[in-house]
């Protein structure tokens, strides 16, 4: 077990390394921050002076080993638009993203689960059908596009739900929720259904499949046969059985979660790491960019060790066959 | 016991609302945040927004943008190079201090300093000169006949907070730590900051002992100012319609016929002083990016003249622009001292004339060029060049379109990597100077000479003109130079000017609040109900 | 001999059985012919559209915001309307079809050349090369593929100059998404590779000499064509739905050529102002598109896959 950690930890400095490689070409040859900082009146002087500052005239090497010294102190300097420190700044706006993050995730399973389990149990009910149906039209329609439809819908037709940002929120220590606050709770609604819709439909076709793939198996046929109930048969020995694969499955989902936060929060100006991100590639902010890469790829591969602690302690069968659902 | 409790939440809640039943509050929404706090480190428009809520200057707008006293009650000229503004008294900064001569000083200083983008408003200043505790004397390199309008962008700081907090100097951004005035502010202005969470929400409080509410005109009645960046135009103007905010400082051009419409929201109409129009590159040899070798198609006078002609600046006025522009054909707009009725006159649209001058030219079938456009900086600026790109090809120059973000763009262009581009220039001190000066000067090393002339458009004359408007104290023969010199870009076609933006502002009905040219809210003077 | 073996792969998918099973569901039945519809009207979109958009003459800003033609003010000269620039919609969505299928297409051939490649080497070689292969595959599913896509995106357009970029940014994204989708198709090929390469007639034809290649290129593709084609199917939905992201993010295809996602994210900002056909009718072909092609692939692979039927 000690050993299994080790060597996962091992083949994550490379991907880390990796990851770092990119962010450092973005910071050393993405747009211009010199001239976005310094606005639209200013001399030669004033910009090679800034240049010099910004360590921007040293070669390609020395600034790769000194942002890689940085990184690992998780120090990214100034941000070039907000002029303050990177690593405050993504700590201010991760409880965002991972708040929706997470309300997204929940909300997929506990819509998807249940659907799942319906759409598996009677497969040829009209509902079932109109849920698959409504699950492919969830495939099928971009992120963007449905972010847009509610916010048509819900806060500019009908006026009941906020359009955009967090509300009000409660700040604990450091972290600041949404959670306590009636307003903080409207305006999450819309985003998270944003967020989770493709999630929720992946569970649920996931669950249905594995629940037809379970009720085959003879042991549901033996326990049907020692005159179990079908609520105990379907909830005591099939849904248990597939619930092993969709917890690890929305395990690896919350990393295209959050990834997909990027789209969600630009379309509800939701403050989290995603707009923060996409507001820096706009602006060329290359250490926020820098420092938000590094962080996602940490966060994955952390997300990544559990899922795989989690496949070795629950069961061991499952290594390999069921990961490749979780791309995307 | 459960009533009980009800009971004493819903007093509770009543003895709330009646403690704040004068809070007038105005939730605000514009595209962008300001990306710093201090007075003196970024010279953008979404920074000075802001500020200009918390800090004073010594001479402030006026409705009209004209001037009147601020932190100075009056200024004179004493000699050629010798400024001296007579300081208000009783005036406290936001945290208790005093302000005085000490502030004056500090504060200009502080504006000249290295890391500050505010030295094009104190470029001449020399020396600051405490006479007293309430006078100051400013000594110019040169004598400035508009330095007052200059110091009306100058903001005034606390000289013993800022030593205090360690911010002498403007921001560096090569600080490992967080300068104090990132995110602190202390003015003596109407409102102070009360929150501060960058591109979330920026709140401001009424400063009830600012020295100005005293002063005849400043009537507002807002308590409160939110501000938030919505960056999305579909989800800024969703939050406007459905209630969620009070006032978008920005709106879309594009739905302001439906805002009109809408039952609870007001459009206030009004001009901004900033002008739109192409530039070329009238310098080098042979044009890059086009098919032309050899040669520089737009070195010939006809050629720039043919482009003017094709535009149909009426389409774009109705179209793209949707009835939001002031179509002109000079190089500001009326607000700007130096502007004359009689020059801002048009080439006509006429293709004909267009493929005509091209033909004389010696491009009867035209040439390639290639069209650099900031697409996130201006009022539909890529849709202003993809619209000219089409009329341009109409007559014979296929236009390919190279729109980018502004932080591709200005580095661009600031190479002078181009041909012929797309710019917006406004003109803060409402003189035609800082036009001139900047845009149609040679590049001659001086300081503020052709910065922004990425054309290298030279012409002896204007270089002369632009030394006496300068330097010349005399109004009359000064207005006589700026007209001069805006007859010789009629005639030299260096850019071929647009329009004068508009900026319409949309606001719920409940808010009332003068538009003002330059793009500023002044929130002193608003009213919501 | 070894030239008949994929199209004998290739007719035992299309057998009697699943056309049996096509022409049983009338909802596959209507996907398909939507699905060819579109990819027709997008192929012939030079000859057959109305107008073209991208020439620059043609275009009269005076026509700009003509509604679709059963509105008031609408013109028979523009059915679905035009946008801001005076460009017919219909004739836009036809190229930007063009453009997004396009990308769907190259993107999803690339990822299954490259899988199937990368799959049949790890399985057949074994050993450190299928430790090294699988253990990348298992690196990048930890990585969400959008996210892998404007990675990959951003890092060309570091390392390139802005015009070059404009240029190839089309095959940038198609390589980006292409890049971050093989793992799928190299998992399903290794898997089966590994039963196979171990059946008599493999070792029977690497006794006789056969060059590697050709043994697996020959004997174990065929095997896997139903899974990869099922693969490639539901991938294809997906790599159209990433490039409309990206372009929806700015990070796309250059506005040059606007795919789908571009012209959503153009239309986007006038969808409030009364304007909506600009936005929503790409937006309806974007949908349909990608609906058509889930569905028919969910069938494939249900009707490959005998247990669920």
């Amino acid at each position: 077990m000690f050993a299994f950690i080790v060597s996962r930890l091992l083949q994550a400095i490379p991907v880390m390394l990796t990851v770092s490689l990119i962010s450092f070409a973005m910071f050393a040859y993405v747009g211009d921050p010199v001239t976005i900082m310094l606005g639209q009146d200013y001399t030669e002087a004033q910009r090679e002076a800034l240049v010099r500052e910004l360590g921007l005239d040293q070669p390609f090497f020395i600034q790769f080993i000194e942002f890689l010294h940085n990184a690992v102190q998780f120090e990214f300097g100034l941000s070039y638009r907000l002029a303050r420190p990177v690593s405050d700044l993504i700590l201010e706006r991760m409880p965002a993203t991972l708040e929706l993050s997470f309300t997204a995730a929940f909300l997929a399973l506990a819509i998807g689960v249940p659907m799942g389990v319906y759409t598996g149990l009677y497969r040829d009910s009209w509902l079932s059908r109109f849920f698959l149906t409504i699950s492919l039209i969830g495939v099928s329609l971009p992120t963007f596009l449905i972010g847009i439809l509610l916010i048509l819908v819900f806060a500019v037709i009908l006026g009941v739900l906020p359009s955009f940002g967090r509300g009000e929120t409660v700040a604990i220590g450091w972290w600041t929720t949404g959670f306590l606050t009636v307003s903080g709770l409207r305006a999450l609604i819309l985003p998270s259904i944003t967020l989770g819709l493709f999630q929720m439909t992946l569970i649920m076709r996931l669950v249905r499949s594995e629940m037809l793939e379970v009720l085959r198996t003879d042991y549901i046929k033996f326990a049907r046969a020692r005159g179990l109930s079908n609520r105990a048969v379907h909830f005591g020995h099939a849904l248990k059985n597939t619930l092993v694969p969709v917890i690890t499955i929305t395990g690896l989902q919350l990393g295209a979660i959050i990834a997909f936060a990027i789209v969600t929060e630009t379309v509800f100006q939701w403050p989290g790491m995603g707009l923060l991100f996409i507001q820096a590639v706009a602006n060329a902010d290359i250490p926020i960019m820098a420092a938000y890469l590094l962080l996602i790829a940490l966060l994955f591969v952390i997300i990544n060790l559990i899922v795989d602690l989690l496949y070795y302690a629950v069961d061991p069968r499952l290594r390999g066959g069921l990961r490749a659902a979780g791309g995307r | 016991m459960r009533v009980h409790l009800l009971a004493a939440a819903a007093a509770a809640a009543l003895l709330g609302s009646i403690a704040h039943a004068d809070a007038r509050t105005v939730r605000w929404a514009a595209s962008g945040d300001p990306n710093t706090m201090d007075p003196h480190s970024q010279n953008l428009g979404t920074v000075t927004m802001v500020l200009q809520q918390i800090y004073d200057a010594l001479i402030m707008r006026d409705r009209n943008l004209g001037l009147q006293p601020g932190l100075a009650t009056s200024w004179r000229q004493v000699e050629p190079t010798r400024w001296r503004f007579e300081l208000r008294r009783g005036v406290r900064f936001h945290n208790g201090n005093d302000f005085n001569a000490d502030d004056v000083v500090f504060s200009i200083q502080r504006a000249l300093a290295p890391t500050s983008n505010y030295g094009i408003f104190v470029d001449t200043v020399a020396e600051v000169v405490k006479v007293d505790d309430h006078t100051v004397e400013i000594v110019t390199k040169i004598p400035d006949p508009i330095l007052p309008n200059k110091f009306a962008s100058v903001y005034i700081m606390d000289k013993e907070w800022s030593e205090a907090n360690n911010v002498r100097q403007p921001q560096n951004t090569r600080a490992r730590e967080e300068t104090h005035t990132v995110r602190n502010t202390n003015g003596t202005g109407a409102y102070r900051l009360s929150i501060r969470e960058p591109d979330v929400r920026t709140v401001l409080v009424r400063n009830d002992d600012w020295w100005g509410w005293k002063e005849p005109g400043n009537d507002g009645n807002v308590t409160e100012i939110i501000y938030r960046p919505i960056t999305s135009d579909a989800t800024r103007i969703a939050a406007l319609l459905s209630g969620e905010v009070d006032f978008v400082l920005d709106p879309p051009l594009q739905d302001l016929e439906r805002l009109r419409r809408a039952p609870g929201v007001t459009v206030l109409e009004g001009p901004e002083v900033r002008t739109i129009f192409f530039a070329m590159d009238v310098k080098r040899d042979e044009l890059l990016y086009s098919n032309v070798k050899g040669k520089n198609p737009f070195k010939d006078l006809r050629v720039r003249q043919a482009l003017y002609h094709a535009i149909d600046i009426e389409a774009i006025r109705s179209r793209v622009m949707r009835g939001n522009a002031i179509v002109t054909g000079t190089l500001f707009p009326p607000q700007v001292n130096g502007y004359s009725k009689e020059q801002d006159v048009r080439l006509p649209f006429n293709a004909d004339r267009a493929r005509a001058l091209l033909a004389e030219a010696g491009y009867p079938q035209g040439f390639e060029v290639t069209l650099d456009c900031p697409n996130n900086r201006y009022i539909n600026d890529e849709a202003i060049c993809q619209a000219v790109a089409a009329m341009w090809t109409r007559v014979g120059v296929t236009t390919r379109l190279n729109a980018m973000p502004l932080a591709n763009f200005f580095p661009k262009i600031q190479r002078e990597d181009t041909s012929i581009y797309l710019l917006g220039w406004g003109v803060p001190t409402l003189d035609a100077l800082y036009s001139i000066q900047s845009l149609l000067a040679s590049k001659d090393g001086e300081p503020g000479n052709g910065i922004w002339n990425y054309g290298n458009y030279s012409n002896p004359r204007m270089d002369e003109l632009t030394r006496i408007i300068k330097n010349e104290g005399d109004p009359e023969k000064r207005t006589a130079a700026i007209h001069e010199a805006m007859r010789i870009y009629r005639e030299d076609v260096p850019h071929i000017p647009l329009h004068h933006q508009m900026i319409p502002w949309a606001m719920r009905s409940t808010v009332s609040i003068p538009h003002m040219a330059n793009n500023q809210p002044y929130w002193r003077w608003a009213k919501v109900n | 001999m070894a030239a008949f073996a994929p199209a004998r792969g290739l007719s035992r998918v299309f057998d009697s059985d699943l056309w049996w099973s096509f022409t049983r569901s009338p909802v596959v039945v209507v996907s398909a012919v939507v699905a060819l519809t579109m990819i027709l009207s997008a192929l012939l979109a030079p000859w057959i559209a109305p107008h073209d958009p991208f020439n620059l003459a043609t275009l009269d800003l005076l026509d700009a915001f003509t509604p679709p033609v059963w509105l008031e003010e609408g013109n028979w000269r523009f059915l679905l309307g035009t946008d801001d620039q005076g460009r017919d919609v219909l004739s836009t969505i036809m190229h930007g079809a063009r453009i997004s299928l396009f990308v769907g297409f190259a993107s999803v051939l690339f990822s299954m050349t490259l899988g199937i490649s990368l799959g049949l080497i790890a399985g057949y070689l074994g050993g450190t090369t299928d430790a090294v292969l699988m253990r990348i595959a298992d690196i990048q599913l930890t990585f969400p593929s959008i996210l892998v896509a404007l990675l990959i995106d951003g890092l060309v357009r570091a390392m390139l100059p802005r015009e070059l970029h404009d240029q190839i940014a089309l095959w940038v994204v198609i390589f980006a998404i292409g890049i971050s989708n093989w793992v799928q198709f190299a998992r399903t090929v290794r898997g089966s590779t590994l039963v196979e390469k171990n059946k008599e007639y493999v070792m029977a034809a690497r006794v006789i000499g056969l060059s590697p290649v050709r043994i697996m290129v020959s004997h174990v593709l065929p095997n896997v064509m139903g899974p990869v084609l099922v693969i490639a199917t539901l991938n294809l939905g997906f790599a159209i739905l990433a490039e409309a992201t990206l372009s929806f993010l700015g990070v796309g295809v250059p506005p040059t050529q606007p795919s789908l996602g571009t012209l959503i994210r153009i239309g986007n900002d006038f969808l409030f102002s009364g304007e909506w056909w600009i936005t929503l009718f790409p937006g309806i072909t974007l949908a349909v598109m990608v609906l058509s092609v889930n569905l028919l692939g969910d069938w494939l692979r249900d009707a490959l896959n005998p247990k669920l039927r």
